[in-house]
């Protein structure tokens, strides 16, 4: 067999690796949970300290937390229902029915990707400007509906995950397209959706490029732009900033908890296809 | 419901066989349907593949090709509205922009700094993980973690991390003989310190693409490696990375996008002191200066010159990458 069971070597690398990417989180809470003036010393602190409550609070109503945190969970929520819904829809198009143009829209969609969307950031604020948008979270959450990457890594499960017969033998008892879309497609197609929703999750809520465009911190700010605002003081409290990082970050964090192993076997699954 | 219910009969779908059995139903009734179940087949795809295309062309297309309109005129943030004609005067500006030169060759410092470590860190954990481990599924969550990270959240940590006077790096490097380094005013320290960021960040991520990919690596190929005398290292040198050469083209390709789009790390890196990438723009990208000309000094035609610009710069690398896959094709 070739995967060889690992050494003492593997183990060390891999442990100061995992160490590194862990490390800032962790210092993270430990900054939060300190005084400004004790992080304007050295040696650094390499422990918890009393302050985590009071910085938190003062995050809190400082950047308006509450509220960016709400708007958050609203824009990314919205986003990776739509993203989910419409990708696995235009997926299923692409990967098991036949219509006239199919290749060339699905190429289409594959060169979509690679646009890069600061190319689109100008005329995208004139647009929402005109609509009177800035500020609002439909700004963000419409641009963000539909997802080319979404559509590709749905079709590209869908094409082995739901087999042709089942969508035949579906239409020979006479259903129609959106009853074979609930009771066919959807079954099939659900541990994708679940990845792609996470992945799609992730991604919405650390947006931050055009949150903070269309957002500011006196409207309706997304906890990204929210964190921009904390350290704007004449002498910024580095303990705060990081409690307001801790908030921003922590919801996510919770989800790698639960989701973490789906999360992984979703990247990797992506990248072989891909 | 019902109506769909009753589709379920064999008759909407081959109505020849449901005429031959002779089912009690009215003719009317089966011709609708039958016409309703075609123009169901005919037109369904489309629906479903519409609101992707819908979105694209609202939120996508239109800016982009708009966007090189309004790289042709003069156009304010205050009024977006009134655009003068300037032909081709963002560009020549552009051309004549110290400032977006200085911008350009901190991309490419920035995003070399930050790829090539990135990806060789990555296969080297990737091959680890591709070991036979205990824990292998507590490894892999860890070593993504970074990815769930903001932007912001993870640059304001760095920040403090990186401080010229109290920060941690600098203290340990103070304590290994090494003196303080001025994280943020030094332009190759700076630059350093950015591109950290985007390793942590993206290393993990992409060190699981390449796991996948090592997963698909045949077995019988490092056998008759193994068989032909090949060390583990000759292995990893002329069998992974060779079966890995797409993968790694494909990371490459995709980092090489982001390190071009490059924004929010070196905005926050300033510690709250606006677009401008350092007191003397030693780290400021492309996508930061476009940032500063359209929504600070309010130029926005001046903005989309520039987005121009970066897509130009992608395009160039993309072209790269095409004559690259031709040689990898060839080994």
């Amino acid at each position: 067999m070739r995967s060889l069971r690992a050494g003492r070597l593997t183990y060390g690398v891999l442990g100061l690796f995992t160490a590194g990417s862990l490390f800032p989180l962790v210092w993270t809470a430990i900054a939060a949970s300190r005084t400004n003036t004790r992080l304007a010393q050295t040696p650094p602190p390499f422990w918890f300290g009393g302050n985590l409550g009071r910085n938190l609070q003062i995050a809190w109503t400082d950047a308006n937390m509450g509220t960016a945190l709400l708007n958050t969970v609203i824009v990314a929520g919205t986003v990776t229902i739509g993203t989910v819904l419409f990708s696995t829809l235009a997926g299923f198009a692409f990967a098991k029915l036949h219509f006239r143009g199919r290749r060339m829209l699905m190429a289409l969609v594959v060169g979509t990707m690679l646009v890069p969307p600061q190319l689109s950031v100008v005329p995208l604020y004139m647009l929402i400007a005109k609509l009177s948008w800035t500020d609002r979270l439909q700004a963000v959450v419409l641009p963000s509906l539909v997802c080319a990457f979404g559509v590709f890594f749905m079709r590209q499960y869908l094409v082995h995950a739901l087999p042709t017969e089942l969508v035949e033998a579906a239409r020979t008892d006479g259903a129609s397209s959106l009853r074979v879309v609930w009771h066919v497609v959807f079954p099939a197609a659900r541990p994708a959706m679940a990845v792609l929703g996470m992945l799609t999750f992730v991604m919405a809520w650390n947006d931050f490029f055009w949150p903070i465009v269309a957002l500011t911190q006196n409207g309706s700010p997304t906890v990204q732009v929210a964190l921009t605002g904390l350290g704007r003081g004449y002498i910024p409290d580095q303990s705060v900033i990081m409690a307001g990082a801790l908030l921003g970050t922590l919801p996510l964090l919770v989800v790698f908890l639960v989701f973490g192993r789906q999360i992984v076997g979703g990247i990797m699954q992506g990248a072989v296809k891909g | 419901m019902t109506d769909e219910t009753a589709v379920l009969s064999p008759s909407a779908a081959a109505p020849e066989r449901a005429a031959a059995d002779g089912g009690g139903r009215g003719r009317p009734g089966q011709v609708w349907r039958s016409r309703r179940y075609r123009w169901d087949l005919r037109w369904s795809p489309y629906a479903f593949v519409a609101p992707f295309f819908l979105f694209f062309a609202a939120f996508g297309l239109f800016p982009l090709l708009y966007t090189g309109w309004a790289a042709l005129h003069q156009v304010e943030l205050t009024d977006p509205d009134s655009m003068t004609w300037v032909g081709l005067r963002n560009f020549t500006r552009l051309w004549d922009d110290e400032f977006f030169w200085n911008a350009l060759r901190n991309t490419v410092t920035i995003g070399l700094l930050s790829t090539v470590p990135q990806l060789a860190i990555a296969l080297g954990v990737a091959h680890l993980l591709n070991y036979r481990l205990r824990g292998s599924a507590f490894f892999r969550v860890a070593v993504l973690t970074p990815y769930a990270t903001s932007v912001a959240a993870a640059t304001l940590v760095f920040v403090l991390l990186f401080g010229r006077d109290y920060g941690m790096i600098n203290w340990a490097l103070s304590a290994a003989g090494v003196g303080p380094v001025d994280w943020q005013n030094g332009t190759f320290a700076s630059q350093l310190a950015v591109s950290t960021i985007v390793i942590w960040r993206w290393t993990g991520y992409n060190a699981l693409i390449y796991l996948a990919a090592m997963q698909a690596v045949p077995g019988e190929l490092y056998e008759s490696a193994a068989l032909d005398g090949a060390s583990r290292w000759q292995q990893f040198l002329h069998v992974t990375v060779p079966s890995l050469w797409p993968t790694i083209l494909f990371t490459g390709v995709v980092s090489t996008i982001g390190a071009t789009q490059l924004f929010g790390e070196p905005l926050l890196f300033n510690g709250g002191a606006g677009a401008t990438g350092g007191s003397d723009h030693q780290f400021q990208t492309l996508g930061l200066y476009l940032y500063e000309q359209g929504w600070v000094n309010l130029h926005l035609g001046r903005a989309s010159a520039i987005a121009w610009a970066m897509f130009l710069l992608l395009l160039l690398i993309a072209g790269a990458a095409r004559l690259l896959r031709g040689r990898g094709d060839t080994r």
